[in-house]
C-alpha cells in the first residue's frame, strides 16, 4: 500500500490519472457469467478480509475480451471441456494391481462436488497442506496402487480440471487459519517477494497494476478460481503450477518446481485471495 | 612488423574504451539518483535507442510507458507514466539515473533496473527459469542506456 499511494501521489503530482489499482474502473462490460443458462458464477466479490491492500476482487474473466468471455458460457464451445470428456472416461478406467479406478471409491465424479472448492487443505494423516493434485496422486498411488500421474500432465491437469468442473458456482472457501496457517503465511511472504533480475512481485502486477496494462496484456488480479485454465494462447488445459512457473521465468528469475513446497504454499495462498469468487475451472483465458 | 604495430593500436582503442566505460557496479549515483557522468564515454544515438525503447527483447520500456513518438510501435502499456515531455522534467543525469536504476531516484518502483548485475532474489539465466550467476550481463550495455537517454532528451511538450 505504502508504495501504491507513493506511485499514486508521484503521478498526481504530474498531473496524471491515478492507478487503476487505487479506484479500480469499471471492467470492460458488466455482463454476468452464467454456464449453459444454468451455473451463475460469482467473477466479482467483496475482497476476504485478510487481504489488506484490495477491496474488491475479480476473477480473470473479467479481464478478457468478450469473445473470449463467450467461450465461457456455453461447455459446448468451451475447448476446456474436452479435457473434463477425457477425465469423465479416466475416471472409470482401471489402474494397479488391483483394477481400482477413481470410480471404485467415488462413484461418480458428481460425487466430488464440493471438493475443488476447499483446496488446498490441509491433510491430518500427512501432517501437511495438500494441492488437489497431491490428493489425487494420493488415491492414484496408495489406494490404486498405480504409479503417480505427472503433476502438470495432461491426465492430472484434465482429472483436475473434472473435479473442477462439477463445483462450478461453488464459492471457494480454503481455510488459511490452524494447522494450514504457516503454509499460507509462506505463500504470502512468496507472494510478495521480488523475484529475479527484474525484480518483481506477484503484487506488483496483480495487486498493484490489475485493470493496467502492460504491453499487450490487460493484467488482471492473477486469480486462481478459474483453474485449469484453457488457453488460446497454447491451446491446451494449464494447471495453476505452470502458470506460476511462467510468471516467475517472466521476472528473468530461477522458477519454483511444480508441486514443490513453494508452490504449494503460494497456491494456498493465492486461492485464499480468491476466497469468495465461484470455482470456475475450467475456464477459458487467451 | 605492420602487423605488431596494428595489435598496439587496437589494444591502445580497447584500453581507452575500457577506461571510459563504467561498469555497472562502479556507477556513481547521486543523493536523487542521478548520474552526472556518460557510462559509454560515446555520445548516445537517439535513433538506436528508440529501437532499444520499442524492442521487447531490449528496453521493452513500452511494455509500461505510452511514448506518443514512438506511435508505430504497437501496443504501449500504462503500467508507468507516460514519457511524452520526459526531457522538461528531468535533466540528462536524472535520465541516466532513471535508466540505470530507478529505485534510485523512486524508491521501490516497479521499473526494473537496466544496468544493474548482482544483489537479486533467485537470479535467472535470462528468461529460460534456470538459475542465473552474478554478475548477471546488464539488461542494457552502457552504450544502449546511453542511446536510451539520448532519445529520452528529445520527449519535449515546450
Ligand atoms: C511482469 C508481470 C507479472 C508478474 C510479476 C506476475 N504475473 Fe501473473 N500474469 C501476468 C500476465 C501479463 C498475465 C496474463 C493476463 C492476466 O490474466 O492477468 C498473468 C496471469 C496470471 C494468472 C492467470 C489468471 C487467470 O485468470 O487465468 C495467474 C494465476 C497468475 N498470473 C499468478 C501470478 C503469480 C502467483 C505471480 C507471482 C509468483 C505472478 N502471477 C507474477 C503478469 C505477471
Ligand atoms: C515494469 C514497468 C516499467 C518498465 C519496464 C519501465 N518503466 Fe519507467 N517507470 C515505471 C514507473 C511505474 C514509473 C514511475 C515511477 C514510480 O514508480 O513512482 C517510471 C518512471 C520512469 C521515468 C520518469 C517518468 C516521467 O516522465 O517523469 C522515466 C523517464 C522512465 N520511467 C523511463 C523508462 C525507460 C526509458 C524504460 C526502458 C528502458 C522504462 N522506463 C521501463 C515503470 C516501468
Amino acid at each position: 500500500m505504502r508504495q501504491m499511494l507513493r506511485t499514486g501521489a508521484a503521478w498526481a503530482a504530474l498531473g496524471l490519472a491515478g492507478s487503476a489499482a487505487l479506484a479500480p474502473t469499471a471492467m470492460a462490460q458488466e455482463t454476468n457469467l452464467v454456464i449453459n443458462d444454468e451455473i451463475e458464477i460469482v467473477t466479482r466479490a467483496p475482497a476476504p478480509e485478510h487481504m489488506e491492500y484490495v477491496r474488491e476482487i475479480f476473477s480473470g474473466w473479467e479481464y478478457r475480451s468478450p469473445e473470449t468471455q463467450t467461450l465461457q458460457m456455453d461447455d459446448f464451445e468451451n475447448p476446456g471441456m474436452i479435457g473434463v470428456d477425457n477425465a469423465r472416461a479416466d475416471f472409470d478406467t482401471a489402474m494397479g494391481a488391483d483394477g481400482q479406478s477413481c470410480a471404485s471409491c467415488h462413484d461418480t465424479p458428481e460425487a466430488l462436488e464440493g471438493v475443488r472448492a476447499v483446496y488446498p487443505k490441509w491433510d491430518e494423516a500427512k501432517g501437511e497442506v495438500q494441492t488437489l493434485e497431491m490428493q489425487v496422486n494420493e488415491c492414484v498411488t496408495e489406494r490404486a496402487g498405480a504409479e503417480a500421474w505427472d503433476y502438470t500432465g495432461d491426465r492430472m491437469t484434465e482429472m483436475v480440471a473434472l473435479i473442477s468442473s462439477v463445483s462450478r458456482g461453488m464459492p471457494v472457501n480454503v481455510a488459511i487459519d490452524g494447522p494450514a496457517q504457516e503454509t499460507w503465511e509462506q505463500g504470502k511472504e512468496i507472494y510478495y517477494t521480488r523475484y529475479g533480475q527484474l525484480e518483481l512481485a506477484c503484487a506488483n502486477c496483480h495487486e498493484d497494476n490489475y485493470d493496467n496494462m502492460i504491453r499487450a496484456d490487460h493484467l488482471s488480479q492473477g486469480q486462481i478460481n478459474g483453474f485449469p485454465t484453457y488457453r488460446l494462447k497454447n491451446g491446451k488445459l494449464n494447471a495453476v503450477h505452470d502458470r506460476f512457473k511462467g510468471c516467475v521465468r517472466d521476472t528473468r528469475a530461477e522458477t519454483f518446481a511444480p508441486g514443490s513446497p513453494e508452490f504449494v504454499a503460494l497456491e494456498l495462498y493465492v486461492a485464499s485471495r480468491g476466497n469468495g469468487l465461484s470455482v470456475e475451472g475450467p475456464s477459458v483465458r487467451n | 612488423m605492420s602487423r605488431q604495430i596494428t595489435l598496439a593500436v587496437a589494444l591502445a582503442l580497447i584500453g581507452a574504451a575500457a577506461q571510459a566505460e563504467v561498469a555497472p557496479q562502479e556507477v556513481a549515483y547521486g543523493e536523487y539518483g542521478a548520474i552526472e557522468a556518460s557510462l559509454s564515454g560515446t555520445p548516445g544515438d537517439p535513433k538506436a535507442g528508440a529501437e532499444v525503447m520499442a524492442n521487447r527483447g531490449l528496453g521493452n520500456c513500452v511494455a509500461c510507458h505510452a511514448v506518443g513518438t514512438l506511435e508505430e510501435v504497437p501496443f504501449h502499456g500504462e503500467v508507468g507514466p507516460p514519457l511524452d515531455g520526459a526531457a522538461d522534467r528531468w535533466t540528462e543525469a536524472d535520465l541516466r539515473g532513471i535508466v540505470a536504476n530507478a529505485k534510485m531516484t523512486f524508491p521501490g518502483t516497479i521499473m526494473p533496473a537496466f544496468y544493474k548485475t548482482t544483489g537479486f532474489i533467485r537470479p535467472g539465466d535470462g528468461f529460460t527459469g534456470k538459475a542465473g550467476t552474478e554478475p548477471l550481463p546488464p539488461l542494457l550495455t552502457a552504450q544502449q542506456v546511453e542511446d536510451v537517454v539520448a532519445y529520452l532528451m528529445t520527449l519535449r511538450d515546450e
